[in-house]
């Protein structure tokens, strides 16, 4: 197969989530994209290490995972601290701008 | 001892002093009131440059000694560095300033004793002398032209220095602003000399200054003299003067009678090689000279505040030595600047010691309810010499010195003006003769009036209310130790200058000394006056003396105040216009002074409120109209600062592709 299929769906992938970070409401479908981002990223590594024969990239996908995981972990504890002041996770309701 | 090293302490003493009772009683207001220590260092810092001069001048080998300090400026060819001379012309400027000038710092610890600006008086008296300094040993005109604007702002801080009453801030301003005037007169001179010899120092302008084009060296004497009628006081710019008197009096003694005022002359005998080349325009100063001393004597006989005859006097006797510059006698000038230091700062001191005197004399009065007098009234005094023998004393032997009694020192000076004028007239310069009738005529005046002064303060009766209870006193020590320092010198001050006629020229020492072979000072020819006639003059000048002083001590003894009014009477319109300083005041306000005045309320001020401040306005109306829109882009949610975010790093992707 031709890299530069992988490589669009990476692109793709990554323009649903930048989207989805910048359209959606929700705190937690917002941290899902982010993860969507983190996953086409991951994806580019792969493809172009597998392109390459380099497992250069492999290898920094095994970072980026780990380093994914625990900021999932402290976002999610964000979310619920947020929560429980604002009793919401409606991020346009989370805004302390008064004008 | 080394004389850079004397040189540099005799003018940074003074800077000193003037530093540390400016700045340490403004930061510790407690030592504000340490009277003694305050004055007894503003005293020490002229008196020891006095000594240290003195030993200068004991130890003076004939070639003048140059000191430069350090670079001031360097542009392009100028260059002008801080250089101070040291020949006899500097010497003897030096020796007047710091002796009189030490006198006078001792006579105001006592004048000046409990006024709660005590200190910033010393410290601007202290920053005076070094201003003074620099313009009389400086090596170059820059650095004179420094002293010269020094002294300028010195007498403005002391003129204005009870600035709350608003008359004396004005009377400040009218001196300084007048002195400007002349000022650009002398930068301009600065600037054709540049342009024409390439340098400002004094040996390149003495050397090669008469070569300059007739026209280059008439303009620069014009313009120096210009100069010199503003810090001079001399007819056009002369009428702030009088005005300055709102200043203390030892101010008047010290700047206006004794050394800010004779800056002039001294500019005009350092320069003495080049003006003697340009024999126009000293005509002109010789004439305009004459007129002054002519027109400030007429002023002063009709006047009452004590302080106004004298300042009057002085504009007068500054003429005298204009005159004797403008026909070639700059010695003789300077002779005269000594005695009229010595004389005049006599007669300022002791006019101060009436007025202390009468101020209380006032207070009591107005105590009693008695009613208020003018303490420098002239009119309200009489009879002080029951209680300030002292003062009287010293006021009767500076008077006989100005009126030119033979013998004390105002004879000397003021006799060998007028017979080098008469010289020079006797040997064909028409306007030499003209301004030798005017000088005699107003020597006789001098006697007149200055005797007028005397009889009415200190003779006769007294004329203020209550007279029989309310009594005035002599003055402190530190007072009449001056007095009778300056009236002793007003006596002998002139045995250093005897004239020609005795001993054939070899006794007039400071002749010798000034313009002899290697003097620093050129003159004109002595003249060929043939013996006789020269004693002639000398009886002549006696006479006069003796005559003015006697007809208006008989006059003034007799009637009192009652006389003037005879006099006006005699001379009707004259006395009037002359009491009313002959409308030249009006004059410089109904042309000069509303037209700038004028031209500022209607030109400037609108401009000033509608362009500049509309200018300054309308930005900041347009800062906050731009931020007025910009703040939207500030809205507390997240998602929009990332939309931010996105385009940024989309924007920096693109620039990296195609640029």
């Amino acid at each position: 197969m031709d890299i530069s299929w992988y490589l669009e769906l990476s692109a793709v992938l990554f323009v649903i989530g930048v989207l989805g970070v910048l359209l959606r409401r929700n705190v937690i479908v917002i941290l899902m994209s982010v993860e969507v981002m983190l996953n086409a990223v991951n994806l580019t590594l792969v493809s172009l290490s597998q392109s390459m024969g380099d497992p250069a990239g492999q290898v920094l996908v095994f970072f980026a995972m780990s380093v994914a995981a625990a900021e999932a972990a402290v976002g999610l504890a964000i979310v619920i601290a947020l929560f429980r002041g604002k009793q919401t996770v409606d991020i346009t309701q989370i805004n302390l701008f008064k004008y | 001892m080394d004389p850079a090293f004397l040189v540099w302490l005799i003018l940074l003493l003074p800077l000193a002093g003037a530093v540390l009772n400016g700045i340490v009683p403004l930061f510790i207001p407690g030592l504000r009131q340490k009277e003694g220590l305050i004055g007894s260092l503003g005293t020490a810092m002229v008196v020891i440059p006095f000594v240290l001069a003195l030993y200068l001048f004991v130890t003076f080998a004939g070639e003048p000694v140059i000191v430069t300090m350090f670079t001031w400026m360097a542009a392009g060819d100028l260059n002008v560095s801080f250089a101070y001379r040291v020949d006899e012309l500097s010497l003897i400027m030096t020796l007047i300033v710091t002796g009189v000038g030490g006198v006078i710092h001792l006579y105001s610890n006592g004048y000046m004793h409990g006024d709660p600006s005590f200190w910033r008086f010393f410290s601007y008296l202290n920053l005076f002398i070094f201003m003074m300094l620099n313009l009389v040993l400086g090596n170059n005109l820059p650095v004179l032209f420094l002293g010269w604007e020094g002294v300028g702002l010195c007498s403005y801080l002391l003129i204005g220095f009870w600035y709350e009453n608003l008359n004396n801030s004005a009377a400040a301003n009218k001196a300084f602003i007048m002195n400007r005037i002349g000022d650009f007169a002398f930068l301009l001179a600065m600037f054709i000399l540049f342009r024409e010899l390439g340098s400002l120092d004094f040996d390149v302008i003495l050397t090669q200054g008469p070569a300059m084009s007739q026209t280059s060296i008439n303009w620069v004497v014009f313009l120096l003299f210009f100069a010199s009628t503003g810090k001079s006081a001399q007819i056009p710019l002369y009428t702030w003067l009088p005005d300055a008197m709102a200043g203390p009096t030892p101010v008047s003694a010290l700047i206006h009678a004794a050394t800010m005022v004779t800056s002039g002359l001294y500019l005009l005998a350092r320069l003495s090689v080049i003006v003697l080349s340009a024999p126009v325009i000293m005509a002109l100063i010789a004439i305009m000279g004459a007129l002054t001393a002519l027109v400030a004597a007429t002023i002063a006989i009709t006047q009452n505040d004590i302080k106004k005859v004298l300042a009057y006097s002085t504009v007068s006797q500054l003429g005298y030595m204009f005159l004797s510059s403008g026909v070639g006698a700059f010695s003789v000038a300077i002779f005269h600047v000594m005695t009229h230091a010595f004389f005049k700062g006599c007669l300022f001191l002791g006019s101060g010691s009436v007025i202390h005197s009468m101020e209380h004399v006032e207070h009591e009065l107005h105590e009693s309810g008695e009613g208020r007098i003018d303490p420098q009234d002239m009119r309200t005094m009489g009879g002080l010499k029951k209680y300030m023998p002292s003062t009287r004393i010293t006021f009767m032997l500076a008077t006989l010195a100005i009126a030119g009694i033979p013998l004390f020192a105002g004879f000397f000076s003021k006799d060998e003006i007028l017979a080098r004028a008469f010289a020079q007239g006797y040997d064909g310069a028409f306007y030499a003769s003209f301004a030798w009738i005017i000088g005699v005529i107003t020597a006789l005046l001098t006697a007149i009036y200055m005797t007028r002064c005397y009889v009415l303060t200190f003779e006769g009766t007294e004329r203020w209310p209550a007279a029989e209870t309310v009594h005035p006193h002599e003055s402190p020590w530190t007072m009449t130790t001056a007095l009778w320092i300056l009236g002793v010198l007003s006596v002998v001050g002139g045995f250093i200058g005897l004239p020609a006629v005795i001993g054939e020229g070899h006794l007039n020492w400071i002749h010798h000394f000034l313009a002899g072979e290697e003097g620093p000072v050129r003159e004109a020819g002595e003249g060929h006056v043939p013996l006789g006639l020269e004693w002639g003059l000398i009886a002549l000048s006696s006479l006069i003396a003796l005559a003015g002083v006697g007809v208006a001590w008989q006059w003034f003894s007799q009637h009192g105040v009652a006389f003037d009014a005879r006099i006006r009477a005699r001379f009707g319109k004259l006395y009037d216009w002359a009491a009313a300083l002959y409308h030249v005041d009006d004059f410089y306000n109904k042309t000069f002074v509303s037209a700038v005045v004028d031209g500022a309320e209607k030109g400037l001020a609108p401009f000033d409120q509608r362009v500049v401040d509309g200018l300054v306005n309308g930005l900041a109306r347009a800062t906050r109209g731009i931020s007025q829109l910009l703040r939207y882009i500030q809205t507390g949610e997240v998602q929009s600062y990332a939309v931010g975010i996105v385009f940024g790093m989309v924007l920096v992707v693109v620039l990296m592709l195609f640029a």
